[in-house]
């Protein structure tokens, strides 16, 4: 017998459960954005090449696309439209939107899952490919801006609104973020001149 | 019923000029903003394009019947079975439409993904599958897509400027020149890879067709649809509010006709969303170049002799040239003086305007040949170019409406530190990087285009103004709020500015780098009036009132000047020619390119263009095999744009120059910013090495086998 | 993309059952590269069987001093793992050059040895493609290779493996465990990719229905001293053009030990024993250093539009083993003091 080539599933985003039946082939990206009028995830490239449809799964940023919808379930999914808390916006959010971390905005919801994810990776003493010394007796890498580039350089933006984001990045992370009171390590103020 | 009375009170300073967040700005922070592709119909169904496998032929059949046969398949749409649209008629914009958006009219085809023919399915998962299953078979012809300095079929040609101007004895001059610089520079085919793949619903609402998409003129792809279609351009609305990046690809294209075709077809709303793969042969390109410049100059740098020639390349369906050799013909004189561009046409897809048309790949070769010439001369690159200043258009003779580059210069050399620098390359080291400098100047044309706006005062005190603009990541939507309320004499906040419609009536495209000039003028010519009218105190009825402006008679009252914006380009880079990497450190561009409205955005602007200037540079190439026709590696990992780890800090910055003909002083700055950014880094990567890179992407391979241009050990 | 079934395995056996003896089903690890493949065409499954709940996502220390790694343990949390940053550093260094953060946090360690390569003509199915379609042909050799392999190819296939977890891994000596319906089995990393010859679609030595459990790093002192270096057409999120990953033991300015793999010079991460070899009891100089390189890459053959790999990885191999040679010097200093 051939096996079944859909599912009823649940899925669970921004705290709250959507039961729908997917076509196996649908990713979570098009499942947001074409079954649930969730559309603030983007899709750029469709191949995990842009960064355009992250989303946080546990907690992790990810890339949407590449996420079949049927294998998400049992996981929570955070969505942009779930980042800010009501009506007050993430820092990142804020920090976005007060220093022009964007253009045309189409990359910018996966940059500001992209960030706020890599806020917490950070925290938690990731390294990154920019970190001259991974061993952990190094300590943890301060969150420089060759860090937060390299961090966020799974998220293309072709308008090059890069100066600007990393600035954005570097101001959320040293703000308390959210309710956690958590904060990061304070930006360094780069000059060409 | 309304008692509001709306005599203005004067803003207590003006918004143009004072930094201000982007209206849309919550919008596209919380994912509220929808773009073309996002926004719902009931009973939608899914298009998707099945592209040529060759370059060159003719189709010989499309068997529907499988793929037909699949779960959800509506409809199968071709050359055998297509409405036929008219492509006989000359645009907007004074151009005939590319016959690439003429979809399924005939078997031939002209390139590796030709659009061949539109599945439409219930879901997009099964309209996938359909057009994969979908068989075409072809008869093959032999294709020639190999583009070169020496293929025996380039003519030239005119396209937004004559083809060829000239003056002057060019071999004499170089012959009396004490220094002498001569080569050839190439330039790539580039994409623009907007963030945002094109996207189209169509549908009827009652007798009239609804289009949502993605462009940069609602007006212009409403008009151009319904001359295809043959309908009267009232019967047709497109809608384009959000607009994810254009960069000068999203005009009328493939997925429009193919979204009005089918919803036509079936009569239910069609959405036609492009892959990232198949917007690399649908939309445009930049097309490559080959670029011959020579430059001869006295002792003092003074430039006796200039030639530049591009080549670039168009398909066989279509007219298109990327004047790149036209850049001269404003920024340096010479006794003789000579430019040409030339085509080529092959069995490629037709290139079109891509940020910079022209300026961007023809400053590379010119500004890069000028850096030859100060090493040649022993001047500082940026006082020979400050000592080539024409006092009029070398070309047209005409006077500068401004001209500002030596203020650019100044400032950008005194903030970059340039004073300091030896211009001796090769000489400066710091672990395995080389470092150097450089400089290139820049220019782009200021202009603007007939617009209408509606201004419209509310009866609750706020001002309501309509305009066929488009804001596709520059700010217009936010500048025209503050040019408005300015205008208004009122706080922006009162102001709600409405865009992307084209029922709002004709105006520019975002384009040009015309846009917001265009729509600015057209919205002060509105609110100006507005505010008189209301100055008079009348009250103000439930339906508001309103005014129309039309610009197209003051825009065409401009006397004819040489109208340009100006700048100046300082990079620094870091190479290791053990490994060929090379890294931009920092980069500094000073703009004098009009009064800047917004600052927090127009810094935005120039700068994303700069880092396009790095990725033009450093990265961007997407090849072509010569055997297949087609691309290899057509996609975001094939194809190079610079990430964030590939920009540093990059700073833009002007100088005052407000344009003196503009209501508002505005200039344009969409394009500027990338105008002589990869010949800076180019310079700069000379200046580390020693060795010149006049191949563009300067990739590690290139870099490897320059070296330091000192003999091998 | 055809229709599929979907089934997710809660066991290791109950995974290989479900996968059963169906040439056409395949095991969903984090999907960041099979479901592309679905996308473009490449990978036509009939069933999917997801095995990232199973439980194999731990990093664990082995008695003898090495480490277990669990297959569906995600690139991340391995580049993460102090015991990985501290014995292997390399390791950490070549998981974090790889894609993108999102990418790291799904792709599993069983998955990134499993990728495909990323030649363009593999990924584009309207072109041939030994690897894809066995019998076509291979384009590349005559079209775009800028980025094909130097070593070990052959007239069949010239694609690269895109890993870069996977040259640290075949540099220290990796062994990947699986489990088949018959029982559990290992192979060496560096006997786990087949070579290429006439059956470039052959690509690993797994049994068929075999998956893919854990990966066994043996110790490796010399590998606390380990760097990974990655030359890419950008500064990140791209592929390979030349990477190393190499680890040095020295003592009074000898190599007591040397261990030096390639990437994206051929179709599998490239052990470098040849120049290990020179390496091994010589002194640890430059012309040593360049000496060993030179052995390496003697069997290079390159395409007419790759030619630079081989200058590019003669000049890497040194200075990475330059970096290696000079945190020795510096941390015997350190000792000394």
């Amino acid at each position: 017998m051939a096996p079944s080539t859909s599912s009823a599933i649940t899925l669970n985003i921004n705290g709250e459960k959507y039961p729908l039946s997917v076509d196996h082939r649908t990713t979570l990206l098009d499942a947001l954005r074409e079954r649930l009028d969730l559309t603030g995830t983007k899709k750029g490239c469709d191949q995990g090449q842009c960064g355009a449809c992250t989303v946080l799964v546990d907690g992790r940023r990810a890339v949407s696309c590449l996420q079949l919808a049927v294998a998400a379930e049992g996981r929570e999914i955070t969505t942009i439209e779930g980042v800010a808390e009501g009506e007050r916006l993430h820092p990142v959010q804020q920090a976005f939107l007060d220093l022009d971390g964007y253009q045309c905005g189409y990359c910018t919801p996966g940059q500001i899952c992209s960030a706020v994810a890599m806020i917490e990776e950070h925290a938690a003493g990731w390294p990154s490919a920019a970190t001259d010394d991974v061993r952990p007796e190094a300590g943890p890498p301060s969150l420089t801006a060759d860090e937060i580039r390299e961090r966020m350089s799974g998220n293309l933006c072709r308008c090059g609104a890069y100066a600007s984001i990393v600035q954005a990045v570097a101001r959320a992370a040293s703000a308390p973020a959210r309710s956690d009171g958590r904060t990061g390590v304070a930006h360094t103020e780069e000059t060409v001149a | 019923m309304s008692t509001a009375t709306t005599r203005a009170t004067p803003a207590p300073a003006g918004s143009v000029g004072t930094a201000r967040t982007r209206v849309e700005g919550r919008d596209k922070v919380t994912g509220a903003a929808r773009y073309a592709g996002e926004v719902p119909f009931a009973d939608l169904a899914h298009g998707w394009l099945v592209l040529s496998t060759v370059a060159r032929g003719r189709i010989l059949s499309i068997d529907s019947g499988a793929a037909l046969a699949l779960p959800g398949v509506l409809t199968v749409l071709h050359h055998g079975n297509a409405p036929r649209v008219d492509v006989d008629f000359v645009g907007l914009l004074g151009t005939r439409p590319d016959p690439t958006c003429a979809l399924f009219q005939h078997d031939r085809v002209p390139h590796m993904g030709w659009p061949v023919a539109l599945v439409v399915a219930e879901t997009s998962e099964q309209a996938r599958e359909a057009a994969e299953t979908l068989v075409v078979q072809y008869e093959k012809e032999d294709h020639d897509v190999a583009f070169s300095a020496a293929h025996p079929d380039a003519y030239a040609m005119d396209g937004v400027m004559p083809a060829v101007t000239g003056k002057g004895d060019l071999d004499a001059e170089i012959a009396a020149s004490a220094t002498v610089v001569d080569a050839e520079y190439t330039t790539p085919e580039e994409h623009h890879n907007p963030m945002e793949p094109h996207a189209a619903t169509a549908r009827w609402d009652d007798g009239r067709l609804e289009v949502v998409d993605s462009n940069q003129g609602a007006g212009w792809v409403q008009g151009e649809l319904a001359k295809l279609f043959q309908m009267d351009p009232s019967a047709v609305r497109v809608r384009s509010e959000h607009v994810g990046g254009g960069f000068g690809s999203k005009g009328v294209r493939a997925h429009q006709v193919a979204a009005v075709m089918a919803a036509t077809a079936l009569q239910r709303p069609v959405r036609v969303v492009l892959t990232r793969r198949q917007m690399f042969t649908l939309i445009g390109y930049r097309s490559p170049t080959v670029q011959q410049v020579r430059l001869g100059a006295d002792a003092d740098g003074r430039l006796r002799a200039l030639e530049h020639r591009s080549l670039s390349v168009t398909s066989t369906v279509h007219e298109f040239v990327e004047p790149a050799a036209g850049v001269a013909r404003a920024m340096y004189d010479a006794d003789a003086h000579h430019t040409a561009n030339r085509v080529v046409r092959l069995d490629v897809p037709t290139p079109t305007w891509m940020r910079a048309p022209g300026e961007a790949p023809g400053s590379f070769a010119l500004e890069s040949a000028l850096d030859e010439l100060a090493e040649g001369c022993g001047i500082d690159p940026v006082e020979l170019r400050l000592r080539n200043e024409p006092d009029r258009g070398p070309v047209s003779g005409l006077p500068f409406a401004s001209h500002n580059l030596r203020a650019c210069f100044q400032e950008g050399a005194r903030r970059f530190g340039w004073a300091e620098r030896d211009p001796r390359p090769g000489l400066r080291r710091e672990g395995r990087w080389l470092l150097g400098t450089g400089t290139a100047a820049a220019s782009f044309p200021a202009g603007a285009a007939p617009s209408t706006a509606v201004a419209t005062a509310e009866p609750d005190g706020s001002f309501t103004v309509r305009i066929a603009a488009a804001d596709i990541g520059t700010g217009a939507r936010t500048a025209l709020t503050q040019v408005a309320a300015d205008a208004l004499a009122v706080p922006p906040d009162r102001v709600r500015v409405r865009i992307g419609d084209s029922d709002f009536g004709p105006a520019m495209i975002a384009g040009g780098s015309m846009g917001t000039r265009s729509w600015a003028w057209a919205v002060t010519a509105a609110a100006e009036e507005l505010r008189e009218r209301l100055a008079l105190g009348s009250d103000i009825p439930a339906e508001g009132i309103t005014v129309r402006s039309d610009t197209s008679a003051a825009v065409g009252a401009l006397a004819r000047k040489e109208r340009h914006a100006y700048g100046a380009q300082f990079a620094e880079v870091a190479v290791d020619v053990t490994t060929g990497e090379v890294r931009v450190r920092r980069m500094l561009g000073v703009f004098a390119a009009g009064r800047i409205v917004n600052p927090l955005t127009a810094r935005s602007q120039l700068t994303g263009g700069m880092i396009w200037g790095i990725s033009m540079a450093l990265h961007e190439e997407s090849v072509r095999d010569p055997a297949t026709g087609g691309h290899v590696g057509a996609d975001l990992a094939g194809y190079h744009v610079a990430t964030h780890a590939d920009v540093p800090l990059v700073e833009a910055d002007w100088v005052d120059d407000p344009d003196p003909d503009d209501p508002v002083g505005i200039k344009g700055i969409g394009e500027i910013g990338i105008v002589g950014a990869a010949a800076a880094i180019a310079n700069a990567v000379w200046h580390a090495t020693g060795v010149r890179h006049r191949h563009l992407p300067i990739r590690p391979d290139r870099v490897l086998a320059a070296g330091t241009g000192a003999p091998r050990a | 993309m055809k229709e599929f079934g979907y089934r997710r395995a809660s066991d290791v056996a109950g995974a290989v059952a479900l996968l059963g003896a169906d040439p056409d089903a395949r095991f969903l690890g984090g999907g960041t590269n099979l479901v592309d493949l679905m996308k473009a065409g490449v990978e036509r499954p009939s069933h999917l069987v997801d095995v990232r709940e199973l439980p194999l996502d731990d990093i664990e220390p082995t008695p003898d001093g090495g480490l277990r790694i669990g297959a569906t343990v995600t690139n991340s949390e391995l580049a993460a793992h102090p015991e990985v940053r501290r014995r292997y550093p390399a390791l950490a260094q070549a998981v974090l050059a790889g894609a993108s953060g999102q990418l790291r946090n799904m792709a599993t360690v069983g998955g990134n040895l499993l990728q495909r390569t990323r030649c363009g003509y593999f990924t584009d199915v309207s072109q041939p493609c030994n690897k894809r379609a066995p019998g076509t042909g291979c384009p590349a050799v005559e079209g775009v290779h800028h980025n094909h392999a130097i070593l070990g190819a052959s007239d069949h296939c010239v694609a690269v493996h895109p890993s870069d977890m996977g040259v640290a891994l075949s540099a220290f000596d990796a062994v990947v465990s699986y489990e088949t319906a018959d029982g559990p089995g290992d192979v060496a990393l560096n006997d786990f990719y087949l070579p290429v010859g006439d059956t470039p679609h052959r690509e690993t030595a797994l049994p068929d229905g075999a998956l893919i459990t854990g990966v066994t790093l043996p110790p490796a002192p010399a590998a606390a001293r380990s760097r990974y270096r990655k030359v890419r057409e950008r500064a990140s999120y791209a592929f390979a053009i030349g990477s190393v990953a190499a680890a040095l033991d020295i003592r009074d300015g000898m190599v007591r030990e040397a261990r030096v793999a390639l990437g994206a010079v051929a179709s599998r991460p490239w052990r470098a024993r040849a120049a290990e070899r020179v390496l091994t009891g010589a002194p640890a100089d430059a012309a040593v250093f360049a000496a060993a390189a030179d052995a390496e890459l003697a069997a290079a053959r390159p395409l007419p539009d790759n030619a630079y790999k081989v200058t590019l990885m003669r000049n890497l191999v040194v200075a990475v083993l330059t970096e290696l040679a000079e945190d020795g010097t510096r941390s015997a200093e350190e000792a000394a003091r």
